[in-house]
């Protein structure tokens, strides 16, 4: 297939192809197993993922990619870092004065004619949307992505409830048609290829099964959703900032499916997360100039949507939702998680999210905020994707509200020793470390005891199955003498 | 310049398997005139279990820590993670992380670059900062931050005789080390070590240079699985090496 | 909920920073930075035509349109919609609007709900047709916001190109969802 370099939303593009093999012949590898409450594995999902090279391969270059783009955007700002400092400190300020800002939000919305409701988790959101619904008799509804209305599993809710969920933007709807949570807060289904899209799309929409190229399938979901968005009564939105001082909702998008779902519609009703909000309109300014170039390299999204009231004859809605966050800003260590304005950019330059896939974290947030905001919704469940890091702290670095993600990492990882949820061969292990480690004695004995028989260990015995360093890599050679040994023999020389 | 009393801290990795980075550093330091010592009950700084989340099990680690290393006037250390361990992340007393310094720190900051002596390594080399160099000791800014560049470490090879320094891509991408990350998560570590070690060899180094020995180890524990030709050294070796060797 | 919030709340000490602009004015000039961050996200610019009529080209290409929706009266479409229901517009081809104002920085237009006539039109039509009056650019976002349009009216988007999509193996594909391209004349009706 041909492949030429194009004009890019995200600046200078171009289409990676996979190495190797015809990526036809490679299925893509599926997420990490849920088995109620146990903790989640992300190592065998991600052992999993990486057996897939073309998937693997695809999945890192998009994702690298998109962090260079973030560079080449932000290098070129020369406020750069006031501009994310400007972001952390507006952020900090609102959530400390959260209650009266969203009593403001609320108060300026209401005036505006839009309909303001408080849902404290996930069922009340939901009940509160099947209420809307119900009222105007509508069986069906279109809706732009929304990582909050994955939180509340919404989508699952409104079907037993009778409801069709139509997602409207393309990787959502790729994702929602094969049954797949979004792998990735911007690119829903990044970790997919084309061949994978095409199957899910000859399946459901009856494209053609032989034909995979983007535009013919990105056309192809365009006429199929167009006639359900011409029909629906109701479009549902998510919220990247909600404005107290005037009231907006701002919602961005590239594909402008949002604007469609909120306008085509008579009832427009906005799903968002009470740390969405920022005190002033000028605020924006600062927000939105970080937003897509840090998430895509892009100077803004396609579309930047400022809703404060109800379209001409319509209906506008707002549920304020809770679902932990309340809860969340009330610890210490973590409650600056809630600054973070989903931009992805922490994903996109994790190397260990590139190379395991966001489904392999088996929760709503995947990546480095994942790791320090799922484990606020089920502790033991989201027990080990703390240690689903290297601590190597870009995710930090990207972040355009500077949440100090890869030390709340580590944060997580203390609760979680001092809960006891770390599984108990790592237990015994450190406190055989620390005896070790803390006994000069000992630990002399088994340095130089190493150094006595690891020159001499057979390959077989050294590279057994319990030895996980050794899957990947050789151990070094020990040099038959620590540096103590020669340290003390030096010593002993006139 | 006083002459100081450095107590030299080799982490447990070093002291096993690398005998002559600790010996390298070590001479560089005795040869700039400082009386360096190497306190013989000394083991390791608590950041396997520290980074692993388990607090209380650091406690008698860096108890003893103290017992080795208190009378000193200054702390080095050829390790960044360690240093950084012991400086942001460890209960120790602040009298001792004021004083625990990163070698090439040490070297840039408080030796400063003009007093080292002369060295002479005629190879192409190409850089690894450790994540910790990079963003937490300020070796170098990290490359996500838009801000003025400088680096210690390029400061310092820039004084080696014959060295050139070539790019590798991705430079600062993690190398999957990560200390129990490397068996927690082994498959996603060895990919990255195996991707990393892949980079190195398409720079057309000979040599790859760092200020962690545990980033060495990983990827060079990657490159000879995977038959990649590379050698690793860290910076004290080459900075270690005699201008007469040539 | 706004009881376990006030329960919650850290302790207010960080100070709400005061706005700036940094504003800069780009080397050649904001119509010069519009027109290449425009490019840059997609968008098509056509130019004025000569005097006496300027808005030559805009005419052209409405009469080689098919259904076409005008709020702009010195450039007429074939289809009145005044308050017409949105899904009616389902099948319009061009739409002509003429944008608040324009960001240099990003290669933005500035649509308010009374420019849209009807707010669907802006996403339901296949193409724009976007008048920018040169003399309304502002040079980045932060002066953007600072304008009265945020704080009137229902609605406002800031349009940049078309409605684009890099969902499948980042392959960049224009009208994914939206118009499927978005023209922009540097011109005063």
């Amino acid at each position: 297939m041909k492949r030429v370099r194009v004009d890019h939303a995200e600046g200078r593009s171009h289409p990676i192809a996979p190495d190797g093999a015809d990526p036809a012949r490679e299925p893509q590898p599926r997420g990490a197993v849920i088995r109620g409450r146990r903790p989640v594995d992300h190592a065998e999902a991600a052992e999993r993922f990486l057996a897939a090279p073309d998937h693997l391969s695809f999945h890192d270059k998009r994702l690298w990619d998109l962090r260079e783009k973030r560079d080449r955007e932000s290098h070129g700002i020369p406020e750069w870092e006031q501009l994310r400092q400007l972001a952390s400190d507006i952020k900090e300020y609102a959530l400390t004065r959260l209650d009266d800002l969203l009593e403001e939000f609320e108060r300026n919305a209401t005036a505006n004619g839009v309909v303001v409701h408080w849902a404290r988790d996930a069922a009340e959101h939901n009940r509160i949307v099947t209420d809307i619904l119900r009222t105007h008799g509508a069986t069906e509804l279109v809706k732009s992505k929304s990582m909050l209305t994955e939180e509340c599993g919404l989508r699952d809710h409104l079907q037993e409830a009778g409801v069709s969920v139509i997602e409207t933007d393309l990787g959502e709807r790729i994702q929602q048609l094969d049954n797949e949570d979004p792998s990735h807060v911007v690119v829903p289904a990044v970790h997919k290829l084309r061949s994978d899209v095409a199957a899910v799309f000859a399946r459901t929409i009856g494209t053609d099964p032989g034909r995979d190229d983007p535009a013919y399938l990105a056309e192809s979901q365009r006429m199929s959703n167009r006639p359900l968005i011409l029909d629906a009564r109701v479009g549902m939105t998510g919220a990247n900032f909600l404005v107290a001082d005037s009231g907006a909702v701002v919602v961005c998008t590239n594909e402008g499916n949002a604007d469609l779902c909120a306008s085509v519609p008579a009832v427009h009703i906005v799903s968002a997360g009470i740390e969405k909000i920022v005190p002033r309109t000028g605020d924006l300014g600062v927000f939105i100039r970080l937003l897509s170039r840090s998430a895509l390299g892009s100077p803004i999204t396609q579309y930047t949507s400022h809703f404060r009231g109800p379209r001409a004859g319509g209906e506008m809605h707002v549920i304020l939702v809770d679902n932990g966050r309340s809860e969340r800003l009330g610890a210490e260590e973590f409650w600056t998680s809630l600054k973070c304005i989903r931009c992805g950019a922490c994903m996109n330059t994790c190397p260990v999210y590139r190379r395991s896939g966001g489904l392999s974290y088996g929760a709503t947030y995947a990546g480095p905020i994942g790791l320090i905001i799922d484990p606020s919704f089920n502790r033991r469940k989201y027990s080990l994707l703390p240690y689903a890091s290297t601590l190597n702290g870009s995710c930090t670095a990207v972040c355009p509200v500077k949440i100090n993600i890869h030390e709340q990492i580590l944060s997580w990882r203390r609760v979680m020793a001092e809960h006891h949820e770390p599984s108990m061969t790592k237990q015994i292990s450190m406190k055989g470390a620390s005896a070790l480690l803390s006994r000069p004695s000992a630990y002399r004995a088994a340095v130089d005891g190493a150094n006595a028989v690891l020159p001499h260990m057979p390959r077989f015995a050294l590279y057994n199955p319990a030895n996980a360093w050794g899957k990947g890599r050789e151990i070094p050679q020990a040099p038959g003498q620590s540096f103590h040994a020669w340290f003390k023999a030096r010593r002993r020389k006139p | 310049m006083i002459a100081m009393r450095i107590g030299l801290f080799i982490p447990c990795f070093i002291d096993l398997f690398y005998r002559d980075v600790g010996i390298a550093t070590l001479e560089l330091l005795e040869r700039l005139g400082h009386a360096v010592d190497y306190p013989a009950d000394q083991t390791c700084c608590g950041q396997p279990m520290g980074n692993a989340g388990f607090v209380a099990e650091c406690r008698a680690v860096e108890a003893l820590f103290v017992r080795n290393f208190d009378e000193y006037d200054a702390i080095v250390c050829p390790s960044a993670s360690c240093v950084h361990h012991v400086r942001h992340k460890s209960a120790l007393p602040d009298a001792i992380r004021a004083r625990t310094f990163e070698l090439v720190e040490f070297l840039h900051d408080v030796i400063g670059v003009d007093a080292l002596p002369p060295a002479f390594f005629p190879h192409r080399v190409t850089l690894h900062n450790s994540c910790t160099a990079l963003r937490s000791l300020d070796h170098e800014p990290a490359p996500e931050l838009n801000v003025p560049f400088f680096s210690k470490p390029r400061a310092l090879l820039a004084r080696v005789g014959g060295l050139e320094i070539v790019e590798t891509e991705r430079a600062d991408e993690c190398c999957g080390f990560g200390g129990t990350f490397s068996v927690s998560e082994a498959a996603v570590s060895a990919r990255m070590g195996q991707d990393k070690a892949t980079r190195q060899a398409a720079s057309g180094a000979e040599y790859v240079v760092s200020a962690d020995m545990s980033c060495l180890m990983h990827q060079g524990g990657s490159a000879a699985r995977h038959g990649i030709d590379m050698r690793y050294v860290h910076i004290a070796q080459i900075l270690n090496t005699k201008a007469v060797d040539a | 909920m706004l009881a376990a919030i006030r329960r919650n709340r850290p302790a207010a000490t960080t100070v709400l920073p005061e706005l700036q602009s940094f504003a800069t004015l780009p080397p050649d000039g904001l119509q010069a930075e519009f027109r290449r961050r425009l490019a840059q996200m997609g968008g098509k610019l056509i130019e004025p035509g000569p005097e006496p009529d300027r808005l030559a080209p805009a005419r052209r290409m409405i009469a080689e349109a098919g259904i076409t929706c005008s709020m702009v009266p010195q450039l007429p479409g074939n289809r009145a919609f005044d308050r017409a229901e949105p899904a009616s517009l389902h099948d319009v081809d061009l739409a002509v609007l003429q944008a608040s104002f324009a960001v240099a920085e990003t290669g933005s237009v500035a649509l308010r709900a009374a420019d849209l006539g009807v707010n669907a039109l802006g996403y339901l039509a296949q193409r724009l047709l976007v008048l920018v009056d040169p003399a309304t650019i502002v040079e980045n976002l932060h002066l953007a916001y600072s304008r009265p349009e945020f704080h009137d009216g229902h609605y406002l988007v800031l349009q940049t190109g078309p409605s684009a999509t890099a969902d499948i193996e980042g392959v960049l594909i224009h009208g994914a969802q939206g118009v499927r391209a978005l023209t922009v004349l540097l011109a005063i009706p």
